[in-house]
This record gives C-alpha cells, structure tokens and sequence, in this order.
C-alpha cells in the first residue's frame, strides 16, 4: 500500500504535468498547398460559420437566401459568443482543410493571420468584389500584402460619450476635453475613462491616442514598427499625463468596456469613450442614472480641424480556400455585403454598415441616432495594425502602454520597449 | 493507510509459498494463462492511454525541436520553419528574440517571471491552506451538536466550479466592490503587482482549503482514541498531544494532501486568467506558467510546445522532490508505527 502510494502519486503527478503537453499535440503548423485555384466555379451547398448570433438575425436572413436558392442551401454553424474561442475553432477547421467551412466570419484582426497562412480565398479575379460604395477605411481591414482577402462585413468605431446636462457642448480637442475636466471636480465626478486594463482594449485605446496625435503603430507596409516617433509620444502621453494628473481616475487601470458603462450610468463620469453598444444600455437601463442626460460626439482629436483617429472593431466575411463550392460561397458573401442585409444587420443587431450610403438613411438614423457621429469616427478612423503576427503585437502595444500609464516607465522607455518588441513578433 | 492488510497479504502469500511447493508448477502454468488474459484485459486501456497521452505527448515533443512558421517577405506567405534545433527551449530560459534578448512586451520576456510567480503562489497558497486546513480539519474532528451541519457546509467552496469562483471574487474584488466597501479602502486589487496577487491567493485558499481540511480529517479519523488516552495518562498536556501524537500519525495523509495541492498549484491557470487575465503591477504580475502557455499558442504552436515540455519537466522535478524525499517520510513513519517506536 505505501509503495503503491508513491508510485501513484508520481504516476499523478506526471499525468497532470502531461495534461499541458497533451493541448499541445493535436496543433501542427499550417502552410502548403496552393488550393486557390479550385472549386472556383462549382455551386451546392454550404455552411456559414459566425460567433453566437445574440440578436436572432442571422437565421431569418439564411431562411430567406434558402427560399430563393433551393439548390444552393446555406447552414448555419454556430460558434461560441467568445472570441478567443472562436479564432481557435476556425484555425482548428481550417488547418483541417475542412471543405464544410466555406464562409466564415473573422475579427478584423484576425484577417491578416488566415490570409497570410493561405486558408482564404483572395477575392481577385471571378472573387473581385465592388468596393467602391463601402467605407475605405472598412476595406483596409479586410486587404493583405495588398489584396482583399476577407469582406467588409460589419465595423465599429470609437465614440465618446458625455453629459450634455454638465458640459453642453462637447469637447473636439484633447487639451479643451481636459480643461473641462474642473467641471468633473466641481461635480465630485471622475473625467475621464475609456479601456485601459491590460487586455485588447487598451491595445485599441493607446493605437487610438497614438494615431490621433499624428504618430502610427507600423509603416504602411504592416509590418515594420514606428512607435518610436515624437506623434507616437505625444498620443501616449496624453493618457500617461491625464492618468498622472487624476482627470483619468486610478480605477480605470482595472476598466474594461462594462466597468466605464457602469461608472458612466451611476453619473460618477463625465467623458468616456466606448463603442455603440452602449447607447441603447444607457438610455434603457433601469440602473441609469443619465438616461437622457448623455450625448455623443466623435473622439476629441489634436486640434479642432480634424476629430480623433478611432481603432476599428467589426468583423469580414471571407472564402475558405478549402470550400468545395466557392461561386455559391462568393454569392452568399455578396448577399452579406448588400444594402438590404445591411439595414437589416442593422435594424435588428445594431451592427454598424460598412455601406457609406447607409449612414445618411433617414429611418435608420430613426432607429439608431447615433449613426451620423458613428460616421465620423469610422471615415477618420485607423485600422488596428493588418499583421499576421497580430496576438505578438498586441502584446507589445498592451504590455508597454499599460507599464507607462501606470508610472512604471517612462514614455520614451515604453516606446522603444513596443519598437523593440513589435520587430520581435515578426521575426 | 492499511499496514496492517499489507503485511497479512504477504504472510499469506508467503505460507502458501512454504506450504504448497508441489503445485507450485500448476501454479506458474495457471499465472500465465492468467497473465495472458490479464494482457487482453488490460489491453484496451494501454491502447486508450498511448492514444490520448503517449502519442500527444510525444507529438508535442518532436514539434518543440522544430521552428514556427516564418513569413516569406516577397509573397507575404508562411513558410513552415524547418528544424529548429534547442532554439525554442533557448529562446524561453535565456529570453532570446532572434539575435537580441527579448524586449519588455513579449512573451518571451516574461519565462522566468511566470516561473518565480507560480511557485510564489505555490508556496503562499500551499503553506496557508495547510495551517488553516488543519485547524479546520481538528475542529471538525470534535464531537458537538451540528458537525455534520459543519462538514458540509465547509465543503460549498470546494464544490463550486474554479471559473465560478474566479468570477465570483472578481466582482468582490472591483473597484467599487465588496471589498473596498468592506475595508474602505481603495485598492486596485486587479491592477496592483502585489494586490493582485493576494487576490489570487486569497480566492485560491477560500476555495482549496476545504479539500485539504477533508483530506486531513481522513487521516485524524484513523488515529485511535486510546493512543490519545495513554498520552494523558503519560500527562501530557493538549499541545503535547498535538505535536507527538496527532502530528506523526497524522503525517502519511496530510504529505498526501500536500503533494496533490503542489502539483495542483503549480498548474494553476483558471483563477488567475479568470480574475486578473494575468494581468497586474507590470502587467503580467499574475501571468503564471500554464496561462503563458495558452498565451503563446495562439502566436506559434511549437514555441508553445517548447514551453509546456518546460513546465511539464518543471513540475516533474518538484514531484519527484516530493515523492523522493518526503516520500520517504510516508514510508519511515509507517515503519516506525509498526515497530511501535512512536
């Protein structure tokens, strides 16, 4: 029994030292084959792959192609509602080669990653797709070494919202943001917050700062790094210096989106910026303190001439190179793209169009009156950078920033790191 | 621990031995008809485990020893990187990036730090958790009116999933939360380096001290009551008992509880990714090993596998410490018990 007891516990302990390893080997590197060529023209029927489809929008659309496509009958497939788990299911299906994922829905910053590993269709040639009526910003997205690998599908932007009761014009500058900061200190409010724990939001928010100010995370190319710019210092010295001086509070180095909502519907915030989603919440909830006392604008930008540079959310439709019907798989991507499907994605989900012309609808401007600020920010606004390395890079931008709004280092020590280790990722 | 069924099993095998030694060539012919149909019974299972562990376990290994895929500058394309060398085991212990050391800002950077962290809460939660698991184990142990009302009331923690648990000391631990309510304070215990941490360690010991608590009293309960008897016959007085009666006797459990708890800890990755995303303080205060990994898959697989045949070796080495050294306590302990040294 004693010894039995021992080798027990070493078998124990091995096997769950073996658990971390066992993760590891159902992985295997992807690259090979050129598959680009095939199935180009063969129709049947295929599946659509998308994260949870919370608002119920996805079904009736599909129900609606079927009806009018018997013989080219789409399935819905639907994944998780996280993120992370989504990007690995769909890396999962396609290092399988899996001909059953022939359209699938991908995070803006996950484009460059599938097209540069050759699992999507570059829609080039018979695939070539109109751009032309989509907001250009959307379209940089979805392009890669440029060729536009992924469809425009949905976006999102930045907005900042304030409270129009406290401050009745908004701010459009930076340095005009922190002068009304004392209307915050007169009011025992805190200023200012917008995502700034250690997580892709902060990634957002510090590109949003840096891009805003004049500078860029990476050169035009993708993929070599240029933080190490007096712009670049500028925009992250903006948050370090507001965070220094109090009018970012101390707290909202632990905030992600939810907890700036929370903290802005109490009416303990005066300025925040977030995403959309967020004004229908404000102005329904029960918990709202500032149901009609809030108001949007586009980020407050370095001078007046020009509004700040938002980060890009969203998400493509792109090919699955290993589709075995990809003209039916093109036309479905077009039905996604078309302006009815997108007044519907956005009537019913309030995702934001990536039709320019949309923006400017009257009865969609009804239902979401956010819509017109919303294009602001998303014409001036600055893609996440387009790199296949993207998990590396973030990283980089999250980890340095993080360290330099806390204090921990200094702004130009905090560049040179994210310099430095943005050119590690890509080697 | 049954000694006793031990050494009885030995004396019979041992008489049989003595007794029958004509039918001993019967016997060996009936063993290895016997241990054939053990092979096909145990057949099945080997079969399973090469399958599920042996193969991925391997796997991983041959993918450490091989590069991840590159980027070909002219086509924009990954390349599979070919064999890789020591490269992804040298890039994690001595932080290389290619030909300079690795930035702040890459997962690279951050080994040794994720190392010193896990064992940190190793240690912090395994030393806590046994005080405290043993004072509730000996509590328990009394007789009184409602102790089964108590032992299971104790055991709530341990039931409720860690990811539960993790968002569940989030909440209490958000700016505006319980916590700083309670203490009124006002700690940033996901952002600090140091708060964070001891939030993690203080929702880990809220929630495993039960299971070591349990463990402990197995072990209490097998202590008879006469040995304590005698002890106070002897006079000794109540921390007399404790040190030389209940603390040897009770050793062979509470090492077992200690073992599973090390290796337990030294795996953690749900709480903390949970309640800080390993962030705090620098950024990755919180960052331990297993959540490094999971990290790192997503930007290379076979880095990645370099890194968990690190932690698995890493953890390998503490249990076998363990097992090596105080195993060896286990084993002296019992003896001693037989020949009634103790």
């Amino acid at each position: 029994m004693i010894r039995r007891t021992r080798g027990f516990s070493v078998a124990m302990a091995s096997l769950g030292a073996g658990v971390l390893l066992i993760g590891m080997g159902g992985c295997s590197s992807g690259g090979g084959s050129n598959t680009a060529g095939q199935n180009t023209n063969a129709r049947g029927p295929i599946t659509y792959v998308q994260g949870k489809d919370n608002n119920n929008v996805i079904r009736p659309l599909i129900d609606q192609w079927n009806a009018s496509h018997p013989n080219e009958k789409v399935t819905f497939k639907e994944q998780s509602d996280q993120a992370d788990q989504q990007h690995d299911d769909l890396v999962q299906h396609f290092q399988a080669k899996d001909p059953n994922y022939d359209v699938v829905d991908v995070d803006v910053v996950w484009t460059a990653e599938f097209a540069a590993k050759g699992w999507l269709q570059p829609l080039t040639g018979q695939f070539a797709l109109d751009t032309s009526a989509l907001l250009p910003t959307t379209v940089k997205t979805g392009t890669y070494n440029n060729t536009l690998y992924a469809a425009p599908q949905a976006s999102d932007g930045g907005l900042l919202y304030y409270r129009k009761d406290l401050v009745p014009t908004p701010p459009k500058t930076w340095d005009e943001m922190m002068a009304d900061c004392s209307i915050a200190k007169s009011h025992n409010m805190d200023c200012y917050a917008g995502q700034f724990a250690k997580y892709e939001g902060l990634t957002v928010n510090a590109a949003e700062a840096i891009n805003t100010a004049g500078g860029e995370i990476v050169k035009s190319d993708g993929r070599t790094p240029n933080v190490d710019t007096p712009e670049a210092n500028k925009g992250l010295s903006m948050l370090v210096d507001a965070y220094k001086n109090g009018n970012i509070p101390q707290q909202a180095i632990t905030y992600q989106e939810e907890q700036g909502r929370q903290s802005f519907e109490s009416g303990k915030l005066l300025f925040m910026r977030n995403w959309p989603y967020v004004y229908s919440l404000a102005t329904t909830d029960g918990s709202s303190v500032v149901k009609d006392k809030f108001g949007i604008a586009p980020l407050p930008g370095l001078d007046a001439s020009k509004p700040g540079a938002s980060s890009l959310g969203g998400h493509n439709a792109a090919i699955s190179q290993y589709s075995a019907h990809k003209a039916t798989a093109f036309d479905f991507v077009k039905f996604l793209e078309s302006a009815d499907t997108q007044k519907t994605f956005a009537t019913k989900a309030s995702l934001a169009p990536v039709i320019a012309s949309l923006y400017d609808d009257p009865t969609l401007i009804q239902t979401l009156p956010y819509l017109p600020t919303l294009k602001t920010s998303i014409i001036n606004a600055v893609p996440r950078p387009v790199t296949p390395f993207y998990p590396a890079v973030t990283e980089a931008i999250e980890t340095n920033a993080y360290a330099a709004i806390k204090g921990d280092k200094t702004v130009d020590q905090a560049l040179k790191d994210m310099q430095a280790a943005i050119k590690a990722a890509g080697s | 621990m049954s000694v006793t069924s031990g050494v009885s099993a030995d004396d019979q095998a041992e008489q049989q031995a003595q007794a029958s030694p004509p039918e001993r060539k019967q016997g060996s012919t009936l063993r290895k008809g016997e241990g054939r149909l053990g092979l096909y019974l145990v057949a099945p299972t080997i079969i399973l485990l090469a399958v599920v562990i042996g193969y991925p376990v391997v796997k991983a290994i041959v993918m450490s020893f091989q590069k991840d895929p590159g980027l070909d500058k002219a086509t924009g394309m990954f390349v599979s990187g070919g064999s890789a060398g020591f490269s992804n085991y040298t890039h994690w212990i001595l932080q290389r990036c290619g030909t300079a050391s690795c930035p702040p800002g890459t997962l690279g950077a951050e080994f040794w730090d994720s190392v010193g962290t896990t064992f940190f809460f190793t240690a912090a939660t395994v030393i806590i958790e046994v005080l405290l698991g043993m004072w509730m184990a000996l509590v328990m142990n009394r007789a009184f009116r409602g102790r089964a009302l108590l032992r299971a009331s104790v055991l709530v923690p341990w039931a409720i999933p860690t990811a539960i648990t993790a968002k569940l000391w989030y909440f209490i631990f958000a700016y505006d939360g319980i916590a700083n309510r309670v203490l009124h304070t006002h700690i940033l215990w996901t952002g600090g380096e140091w708060a964070s941490r001891f939030a993690i360690i203080i929702a880990d010991v809220w929630k495993t001290t039960p299971f070591i608590a349990l463990l402990i009293l197995a072990g209490l309960q097998v202590i008879p009551a006469d040995t304590y008897e005698a002890a106070r016959v002897d006079g000794a007085n109540s921390w007399q008992r404790f040190t030389m009666v209940t603390l040897p006797l009770v050793r062979p459990a509470l090492m077992v509880a200690v073992l599973f708890r090390t290796l337990d800890a030294l795996r953690i990755y749900d709480l903390p990714a949970i309640l800080t995303g390993g962030g705090g303080g620098t950024g990755h205060s919180t960052t331990t090993l297993s959540i490094l990994v999971v990290d790192q898959i997503r930007g290379g697989f076979n880095s990645a596998a370099a890194l968990s045949t690190l932690t698995f070796l890493l953890i390998f080495l503490v249990a076998f410490i363990f097992v090596k050294f105080l195993g060896a306590h286990v084993v002296q302990t019992q003896q001693r018990q037989q020949k009634g040294t103790i």
